[in-house]
């Protein structure tokens, strides 16, 4: 088909050019086509390495195919066609133009064959998603934009520091199966897990994502976190590290959850949850777990879509995002909430939906393994996980007290995309085969035996009643949280402050001084050697004159290219 | 009972005592079915009677109580980030914060 060369990013990218060229039905339909036909080209690259091109004196494989890249590029696919059926009436066209070369971004790490490759298109990813954080259009974004991709240009700085010194140790660019033994590769390690959001910079994923447009929070849920995700499993399988950051970011996700008041921005923390998820699996390192680990990620796309959808629809109806702002919804809005609760099922792994047939893998993973404290840390934060998103985010935006708003519910393709992915959710969770097929390894494992339905109903159904009893003491405030953000938002602002201040108060001393030393060296020089020529003195000939700094310049510039012609002549 | 009809069905005092008892009645099933289901234990104490009703319920206490003493460190107004050129002290401070929104 022509793809040895072209990733099948490409697609996306010329869709992502053409949508800033075209209007209107034409805009809409390369919206909806071009993940189809992306999707097509997904599942035309066979497995293993496409092509080689020597650039460099380095042998880049542009794509390489193999089934777990396969399985990331098509969620990540699916993600950009329904995301672009629930965005493609309000969202702005250089958000979906964004948006789409952010996707290609992913799709291009998926089947990155070499560490090269892989970088440039997780640049593009930065670049881009920075661009979609940017279309919220407040200042408040511009902010969180400008702090995200701080984050991001660093790890990817970090990351690229990483690949020159493997590349320069072991000669090789490939992507294969590494551990974080020297420098070279931590700093990869680490280059990777700033995009999973891993601790200590798990907030940028809170403080950025919500400052999107609507639509904009539901694509960048998908991306960034998950081709990182992938990178952990194609680079560092059975790290062992990764269990205990995992750990972290799991209960990190659910604390600080609990703690917030925005809509969007417990999602955001649910994310890191979720991904926390994926990161013990990795660090696990068996078939099973890297099994569960993909698995998870293409559910957790789904669902985590969903719920930003339903949060979407609220803030795009409402104009409010805050808990305490909303409730009561489900009177006007019965289709976002139903499919806001189904999200909510999945996320929390409630049996018969994707969640359950998916996460279960992990922990099945850590039972294998013989892990007690993970496979008891994991349970813990699935009833956890019910409790902060599964239903935290329901009842105090649908239910709760009446908030009094009346909005209308759901446009009729956000409704259609909403109903799309809660369909797969419930598809996954009873038909888990479907996925299980798909995944890197041959799967053996039955994700339903009723004593294990029991054990997960007794645990989500009595972390349920928690939730409820706990209430009181969950009462929203109108606050933030502060995360490690604050050492560079706060701290570190005060730094440069203090140290501003004291510059500039030395500055003035130095000027002072300096000026004081210049008019006794004029007054020394007037005394012995008379009065200086003026500038520009009209009596002087031409050679003799001073020229204007620009003048000289431009003659400089003109002499040196000059010279430079005259030697290759 | 005029005000009760107005509501909606599911917000109506009387629906959601129905709630609360359906739920109850649901709870003590999911438990009690395990003197007839077996569940697999992994690990021995994890098979245990009502281990996951018990287990659920104690970790979500702990982590709402985690979350609400953490908060009490790390909650500041909304407004904490905005606008940091009013900060003209060196220190970052929590009372000058407050001050200023209270000012505004």
């Amino acid at each position: 088909m022509g793809f040895e060369f072209l990733s099948p990013a490409f697609i996306l990218l010329i869709a992502a050019v053409l949508i800033c060229l075209v209007k209107g039905h034409a805009r809409t339909a390369i919206i909806l086509i071009a993940p189809m036909i992306t999707l097509l080209a997904i599942w035309q690259i066979p497995d293993g390495v496409q092509s080689t091109v020597n650039f460099l004196s380095y042998n880049i494989e542009p794509v390489e195919g193999s089934p777990l890249r396969r399985l990331f590029a098509t969620i990540f696919t699916i993600m950009v066609f329904v995301g672009g059926l629930f965005s493609f009436r309000i969202a702005r066209w250089y958000e979906l133009a964004a948006a789409f070369t952010y996707a290609a971004g992913a799709i291009g790490v998926c089947f990155a064959g070499d560490l090269i490759t892989m970088f440039v298109y997780w640049e593009l990813m930065a670049i881009f998603s920075t661009i979609v954080v940017w279309c919220g259009g407040t200042p408040s974004s511009r902010a969180a934009g400008i702090r995200y991709a701080i984050m991001h240009f660093l790890g990817g700085v970090i990351l690229k520091v990483g690949i020159v010194g493997v590349v320069l140790g072991t000669g090789s660019i490939q992507i294969q199966p590494m551990l974080a033994t020297d420098f070279s590769t931590w700093m990869i390690l680490i280059g990777i897990l700033i995009n999973a959001a891993a601790p200590p910079v798990s907030a940028w994923l809170a403080d950025a994502y919500p400052e999107a447009t609507p639509t904009g929070s539901v694509f960048l849920s998908a991306f960034t976190t998950k081709t990182a995700v992938l990178a952990l499993i194609l680079l560092f399988p059975g790290e062992s590290v990764l269990i205990g950051i995992g750990l972290f970011m799991v209960m990190y996700g659910i604390i600080f959850a609990l703690l917030e008041n925005d809509v969007r921005r417990i999602l955001s923390y649910s994310v890191v949850n979720q991904v926390g998820f994926m990161v013990v699996a990795v660090g696990i390192g068996t078939e099973m777990a890297l099994n569960g680990a993909a698995a998870h990620a293409f559910a957790h796309i789904i669902y985590k879509a969903l719920l930003f959808m339903s949060a979407g629809v609220v803030i795009y109806r409402t104009g409010k995002n805050k808990c305490m702002e909303l409730g009561g919804l489900f009177h006007t809005m019965p289709l976002t909430c139903v499919c806001g609760i189904i999200g909510a099922l999945a996320i929390s792994s409630f049996p018969l939906t994707s969640g359950f047939t998916t996460k279960s893998m992990i922990s099945q993973a850590a039972i294998d393994g013989n892990l007690v404290w993970v496979y008891m840390a994991l349970t813990a934060a699935s009833a956890g996980v019910f409790l902060h998103a599964g239903i935290k985010f329901p009842w105090f935006v649908f239910f709760q007290k009446d908030s009094g708003l009346r909005p209308k519910d759901a446009p009729w393709n956000m409704g259609l995309a909403m109903i799309m992915f809660a369909s797969m959710c419930i598809l996954l969770g009873v038909f888990p085969e479907i996925l299980y097929a798909l995944l890197p390894y041959p799967v053996d494992y039955q994700p339903y035996s009723i004593g294990k339905v029991l054990f997960y109903l007794q645990l989500l159904l009595f972390s349920g009643l928690a939730f409820f009893v706990l209430l009181p003491l969950m009462k929203r405030t109108m606050t933030i949280s502060l995360d490690t953000d604050w050492l560079w938002r706060r701290a570190g602002f005060s730094l440069v402050k203090l140290i501003e201040r004291a510059l500039s108060s030395l500055s003035e001393v130095v000027t002072q001084q300096r000026n004081r030393l210049q008019e006794l060296l004029q007054r020394m020089a007037v005394r012995y050697l008379g009065q200086p020529h003026t500038a520009d003195s009209q009596e002087r000939s031409v050679f003799a004159r001073s020229w204007r700094v620009g003048t000289t310049v431009l003659w400089i510039a003109g002499l040196l290219s000059a010279y430079v012609l005259l030697y290759y002549l | 009972m005029n005000d009760e009809k107005q509501l909606h069905w599911l917000v109506r005092p009387s629906t959601i005592r129905k709630l609360w008892i359906g739920f109850s009645v649901v709870l003590t099933l999911v438990v009690l079915a395990q003197t007839v289901i077996y569940v697999k234990g992994y690990f021995g104490f994890d098979g245990w009677f009502g281990f996951g009703a018990v287990y659920g319920f104690v970790s979500c206490l702990v982590m709402v109580l985690i979350a609400k003493l953490l908060g009490l460190f790390l909650k500041r107004p909304q407004d904490y980030y905005d606008e940091p050129e009013q900060i003209k002290t060196s220190a970052p401070s929590h009372d000058k914060v407050k001050e200023n929104s209270n000012g505004v």
